[in-house]
């Protein structure tokens, strides 16, 4: 009995632990006190109100959603082709190529802030949302990188060259057969390239100035020069789309999974 | 006259090295059109690798190979036309039977209507009709490998590659899909190179076959020539079973036959090569083909004769399996047909056995 109880009391405790604060949080988003105050002394909707009804939270909200959809595209699109051109490199140099891409996610982040806000400030790219795409797209390509070769390396090899033996062309054996069966494995790079972009601060910190606000620096300002529960409720916004979009990318891994599955097993 | 439905392959001096180890050492091959060829060899014998350059799939590092006549080194696999059934059928997972099958079609751009046709014709071929709308991993082994070789051939290619085809099915299945890969082969005309490890496979099928060892061609021709006539060790040894008895050259006669001394004895063998009196030389025999000589044994044919004794001996059903010991230790295995009316040895036993001179090769 104890053997079972003990690590299962553990685990929860853990949980309860990690899921506490985010509890908490949107608990007191839904608060009718002016101030941040926890049991909220009565429940109301007005701090979504105040988000919804304020441009000064709606325009940095569009802004990090135009910025992480362009990230999407330009990282999805290079992190493919990245992780299609280091899955045909000799073993040696694939370790290297590999290892250059994901350094943005070796590197802390704010030396890599602090490199790009010097770069980029002699190309005028700080304070517009040009710089923060390509920053961001950066910080975004390994995770597609990673998504995509895990996928690549569940297909056999074999089915290519079979495309190729059946008259497809290069690029016909890509979009035929390649692409269809990494799919799940770019959108899942994808999710977690939008995730990281809309969730990024340290990079905008540099990069936004007074013209490019993103939505968690928006948030940053406000905890620094004032404190009501619009925060609690702008963050409580944010981890709804982000739970929503890890569930997506959970549900195509499994997807993807299943596919390898039939790709590489043989039924008796 | 007609254009012949298969493809000839010109195989010159093929070969392929990785990091200056061959995989292939000079391979050369004539293989005619509408034949149905093997490469038979242990894995790592080059012939998957052969197959591939074949196909285009590797490029050879040196030699060439040409297709009716026309070198396709450097050519890719898309435009080289060749069907090809893989190893673990490398169906498309994502497709439907008939997507697979239509595939080849489409990337010629065969008008849908057609393709449904042509597609619904293969399935027929191979005996898998209505099986169109299903996802290969709804399918059996058997019924992949099917679907993977009617896709290899709707297009109507004029040559046909298989890479180990049937090694993942038992062997049932494997017996029945062989036979059915000769009526195909029949059927269609066409020429077929078959890649495998297993000779009885390879016996069974072949018009010829190419035995491979090293990334060398040990020796061609067709399945009974390889069994009675092995040219080396090599073959001797790896197809079928074999006894070898060290031997010295003494004379040679006409008719390519070598007189040698084993074990005391004067054993006339075959030898194609004219070796030198006092070469020491390898006889081989195969282990069917030896009689006990008190036996109901009566032949006009040249004999050969030893003395052994009998080591080992094992009932096995259809046939007795002796284990023998000549004078000097060298060991022969002898299989005979059993048969109440003859006589079962006892370990133990002194005999004398013989077998026909043509069944007697120096290798």
């Amino acid at each position: 009995m104890i053997g079972r109880v003990l690590p299962t009391t553990v685990v929860a405790l853990i949980l309860l632990f990690l899921a506490l604060p985010i509890v908490v949080v949107m608990v007191v988003s839904f608060s009718s006190a002016t101030y941040l105050t926890f049991p909220p002394p009565a429940f109301s909707l007005k701090w979504y109100e105040a988000y919804f009804g304020n441009a000064d939270w709606l325009r940095p909200t569009w802004l990090s959603l135009w910025v992480a959809a362009a990230v999407v595209v330009l990282s999805t699109v290079l992190g493919t082709l990245a992780a299609l051109g280091i899955a045909r490199l000799p073993r040696a140099l694939r370790i290297i190529a590999t290892g250059l891409i994901l350094s943005p996610l070796i590197v802390p982040v704010i030396v890599v802030a602090i490199g790009i806000y010097y770069a980029f400030s002699r190309y005028g790219l700080v304070g517009s949302p040009f710089g923060l795409v390509l920053a961001h797209t950066c910080l975004a390509v390994p995770f597609v990188v990673t998504s995509v070769s895990a996928s690549l390396a569940g297909i056999d090899p074999r089915l290519e060259q079979a495309a190729l033996s059946l008259g497809a062309t290069p690029m016909g054996t890509f979009n035929q057969v390649t692409l269809p069966l990494i799919r799940p494995g770019v959108l899942v790079g994808a999710l977690f390239a939008f995730i990281t972009s809309f969730d990024e601060l340290v990079v905008a910190l540099f990069l936004s100035g007074s013209r490019a606000i993103t939505l968690p620096r928006r948030m940053w300002d406000d905890l620094r020069f004032q404190i009501d529960p619009t925060i609690a409720a702008v963050s409580t916004l944010t981890i709804v789309l982000t739970v929503i979009l890890m569930a997506c990318a959970h549900y195509l891994r499994k997807r993807a999974e299943q596919t390898r599955m039939s790709t590489s097993s043989v039924a008796p | 006259m007609a254009a012949e439905l298969g493809a000839s392959v010109a195989l010159r001096d093929l070969e392929k090295s990785y990091d200056r180890v061959a995989a292939v050492a000079g391979v050369s091959l004539d293989i005619r059109s509408g034949e149905f060829l093997t490469l038979l060899g242990p894995s790592g014998s080059g012939k998957t690798t052969t197959l591939m350059m074949i196909a285009g799939f590797e490029t050879p590092t040196g030699g060439d190979i040409a297709i009716d006549g026309t070198s396709v080194v450097g050519m890719p696999p898309y435009r080289r036309n060749i069907g090809m059934v893989f190893q673990n059928y490398a169906l498309f997972p994502h497709l439907t039977v008939a997507e697979n099958i239509g595939f080849p079609l489409k990337q010629r751009g065969v008008s849908k209507e057609d393709r449904a046709r042509l597609v619904g014709e293969a399935l027929e071929l191979v005996h898998l009709p209505g099986y169109g709308g299903r996802y290969p991993r709804q399918l059996s082994g058997g019924q992949q490998q099917r679907v993977a070789l009617a896709r290899a051939i709707v297009f109507k290619p004029r040559l046909l590659l298989m890479d180990e085809p049937l090694g993942a099915l038992d062997k049932q299945l494997r017996e029945n899909l062989q036979l059915e890969m000769r009526r195909l082969h029949a059927d269609l005309g066409i020429t077929f190179i078959y890649v495998t490890h297993d000779q009885e496979e390879a016996l069974t099928m072949s018009d010829r076959i190419a035995v491979m060892n090293d990334g060398l061609v040990a020796q061609v021709g067709r399945p009974e020539d390889l069994y009675d006539r092995p040219s080396n060790r090599f073959v001797a040894s790896f197809i079928g079973e074999s006894n070898f008895l060290p031997a010295i050259v003494r004379a040679l006669e006409d008719n390519d036959v070598v007189v040698a001394e084993c074990q005391g004895a004067l054993i006339r063998a075959v030898c194609p090569s004219r070796p030198a009196a006092g070469d020491k030389v390898m006889l081989t025999t195969r282990p069917e083909r030896l009689r006990f000589t008190d036996g109901a044994w009566n032949s006009s044919t040249p004999q050969n004769r030893l003395s052994v004794t009998v080591t080992e001996a094992v009932f096995a059903g259809e046939r007795c399996r002796y284990m023998l010991q000549a004078g000097d230790g060298t060991a022969v295995v002898l299989k005979e047909p059993s048969s109440a009316a003859i006589r079962r040895r006892a370990v133990g036993e002194q005999a004398e056995i013989a077998w026909s001179v043509a069944d007697t090769i120096l290798v």
